[in-house]
């Protein structure tokens, strides 16, 4: 585990290939290892950093600086509460109280049997639907305790499997470009002239 | 755990009246998102017309729709792209989906309800300004919208909407999604352009980075937000003059709103720019319908966590910039808060200035340093701990992020006069303004309730309230 498999050094190379800096492609492979593993490791931090052509410390560097990326095991699912000022007019401290009591932990830490992390969250563009909260950033609105309860023991009993995958997976989908119509990006520092139809369009123009 | 709105798959989002539908014209369909329904609802159709016409001619179409960014600062797009230095090559686009601005809630229903309209912005934008590449760069945290954007976007390419020779025309260019990690900064453009070259997300200092000139790889960007870039396949089927129909002079168009907090009907709308008012919001039946029974309205956040309070006296002001500048506030991205008279403020602050504190990249002192010590204060003073000293400190820690007189609205309740924006600052970006803008709101707009949690006294609270002016 922690290096990236075949099957994702595959889908990592593709999406390197999309950029016209290897570097611009760390974020995007950090959640790539993140879905592999369920959080970054060191080894995946240095497989990633051979792909991009950076160093170790460079990508590391990068990782901590984004909070979805964990550097320690976390929960099969992560739930977020929204404590921001929407969401806590509408209750969302009287959630996370009932959160915490249900599943027995602080926010922050997670579940002795792996299941749940529980998170403090911010703003989670939802608003008017407060309050509200994510399982492995898919949303959740205008959740009732009785709600919450509910969510949970959905989530034990595995009755959620198809819509909300173990930590780590954001889309189920990737974009992939059809070799024939990429146009392919180009080093910056080798592009000098104006795309073509701008020239074209201006002479007609002219 | 039902969501608001009119259609169980667009939470939260309304459309009662006949107002015009601009960006939300198809949230109806349940199937918004596909290719199918985008065809079959005119989809790319403004594509063609743009392709019509020369770039140049694109261009000033989109100049002469005085289309504002919706991002926060409403900055016309057709100038903006103009910015960009002569002959300076490549030039790149990057949309800014982000959205995470306390209140704000409208891209993230733009990209998963209508991700194609987005793309079809994004290819008019390149074909108009001459943009070599396209990073359609997605908040961390928005599974869904990641699944319907990389969807949309696989299917537009099949399609030879995106790539190259677009609609057989020699056209071309590459739309590549980007997606982030969790952090609200990020959302800065220049901070956005640092991830998205794969480092940490920290804002570079303007001048001399504005992305226009030097951007993404040291080269001329142009950022834009979803909401912007998905009016201009309406602007290119339309013209420009069907979008200056619409709207007032100075503020032309729709705009989408998010109004949360203690409203019988929390909602998504979008709304007339420009002329509807902040009662026509919170009051009209076809839009948040009242404050909650047996409440009233005691404070509103108009244009999202950074911008500074209202209060009822500025309920008639409409949705235009200049007039909410003078009274003392923005429009920002479109979100307003709503709090009734039952809200503890200074409590509402402290989840704000929580929010600010903790975002802060730590590039500026004032900003790290000044975030941190109006959390810790602001949470002394809610748990009752605080002594009327902290409440000068707290003017005084933001006077050392924004010198001088800091905006607040007009309070005829205290014969208070407005303090019109903008406002002096320290730090590279918004975010350690942000962090202040609300603990000023609260402190100006509403001494008592402070008053009220101060236990401990050294001096008159009334001194210390005015300490830092
Ligand atoms: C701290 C901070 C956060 C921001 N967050 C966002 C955001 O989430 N989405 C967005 O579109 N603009 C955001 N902006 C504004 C952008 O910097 C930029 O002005 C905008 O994306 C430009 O697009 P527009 O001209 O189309 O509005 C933010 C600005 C600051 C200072
Ligand atoms: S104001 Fe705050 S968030 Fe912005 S650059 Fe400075 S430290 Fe970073
Ligand atoms: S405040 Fe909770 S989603 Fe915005």
């Amino acid at each position: 585990m922690a290096r990236l498999t075949d099957t994702n050094l595959a889908i990592a190379r593709e999406i390197i290939g999309r950029y016209p800096k290897k570097k611009s492609a760390a974020v995007p492979l950090l959640h790539l290892a993140q879905e592999q593993d369920g959080h970054i490791t060191m080894d995946a931090i240095r497989h990633i950093a051979e792909l991009t052509d950076c160093t170790p410390a460079e990508i590391l560097g990068t990782c901590t600086f984004y909070e979805m990326f964990k550097m320690e095991p976390v929960g099969k699912y992560v739930v977020n509460i929204c404590g921001t000022l929407s969401c806590w007019l509408m209750g969302g401290e009287e959630l996370m109280h009932h959160a915490e009591h249900k599943l027995g932990i602080k926010a922050g830490s997670t579940t002795p049997d792996g299941l749940f992390t529980l998170e403090h969250a911010e703003c989670q563009a939802a608003c008017t639907e407060a309050p509200c909260l994510q399982v492995n950033y898919r949303h959740r609105f205008r959740v009732t305790p009785a709600d919450l309860d509910q969510l949970l023991d959905d989530l034990s009993d595995g009755r959620l499997d198809d819509e909300i995958p173990p930590h780590g997976t954001l889309g189920r989908n990737r974009q992939h470009i059809p070799e024939d119509r990429w146009v392919r990006p180009v080093p910056p520092d080798q592009v000098t002239e104006p795309p073509g139809w701008l020239t074209r369009n201006e002479e007609t123009a002219s | 755990m039902s969501a608001g709105g009119n259609y169980p798959w667009a939470a939260g989002y309304y459309d009662d009246g006949d107002r015009p539908q601009i960006v939300t014209s198809r949230f109806k369909y349940e199937d918004s998102y596909t290719l199918e329904r985008y065809l079959a609802t005119g989809g790319y159709e403004g594509l063609k017309a743009a392709l019509a016409r020369t770039p140049a001619q694109m261009h000033d179409e989109v100049k002469n729709s005085t289309l504002l960014g919706r991002g926060g600062a409403g900055f016309p797009a057709g100038v903006k792209w103009g910015h960009t230095p002569q002959g300076t090559r490549p030039r790149y686009l990057v949309v800014n989906g982000d959205e995470s601005e306390p209140g704000t809630y409208k891209d993230r229903l733009l990209m998963e309800l209508d991700p194609h309209q987005l793309i079809e912005g994004c290819l008019i934008a390149c074909y108009a300004a001459g943009l070599s590449q396209c990073f359609l760069y997605i908040r961390g945290e928005m599974a869904l919208a990641h699944e319907r954007v990389a969807r949309a976007l696989n299917d537009a390419y099949a399609a030879g909407y995106i790539g190259k020779n677009i609609l057989g025309t020699d056209f071309s260019v590459d739309i590549v999604m980007h997606w982030g990690a969790g952090a609200y900064v990020v959302g800065e453009e220049t901070a956005l352009i640092e991830s998205l070259e794969g480092e940490r997300g920290m804002p570079r200092l303007k001048p001399p980075y504005f992305p226009a000139a030097i951007g993404l790889y040291g080269k001329p960007t142009i950022v834009n937000n979803v909401e912007t870039l998905s009016n201009l396949p309406f602007i290119a089927s339309n013209g420009s003059a069907a979008y200056t129909a619409i709207g007032t002079e100075t503020s032309p168009g729709t705009r989408m709103i998010a109004v949360s907090g203690h409203v019988k009907r929390p909602g998504v709308f979008e709304i007339i720019n420009g002329s509807t008012t902040f009662r026509d919001v919170f009051y009209g039946e076809e839009f948040c319908q009242g404050i909650r029974d047996g409440h009233e309205l005691k404070a509103f956040v108009p244009g999202g966590g950074s911008a500074p309070w209202f209060v009822p006296d500025q309920l008639d002001l409409p949705f235009e910039g200049r007039p909410v500048g003078a009274a003392g506030s923005m429009l920002g991205s479109g979100a307003l808060m709503v709090m009734d008279e039952t809200t503890d403020i200074p409590k509402a602050a402290y989840t704000l200035t929580r929010f600010y504190a903790h975002e802060s990249c730590g590039k500026c002192v004032p900003c790290r340093e000044g975030g941190t010590w109006l959390e810790r204060i602001l949470a002394r003073v809610c748990e009752g701990k605080g002594t009327d000293r902290d409440l000068a400190q707290l003017y005084e820690v933001g006077a050392s992020i924004c010198p001088g007189n800091f905006p607040h609205a007009a309070s005829e309740r205290l014969g208070l006069e407005a303090v019109p924006f903008p406002y002096k600052m320290t730090t590279i970006c918004f975010v350690g303004p942000s962090a202040y803008a609300p603990v000023n709101s609260a402190l100006v707009l509403f001494p008592e309730e402070f008053e009220a949690k101060i236990t401990k006294r050294s001096i008159p609270v009334s001194a210390a309230v005015g300490g830092g002016q």
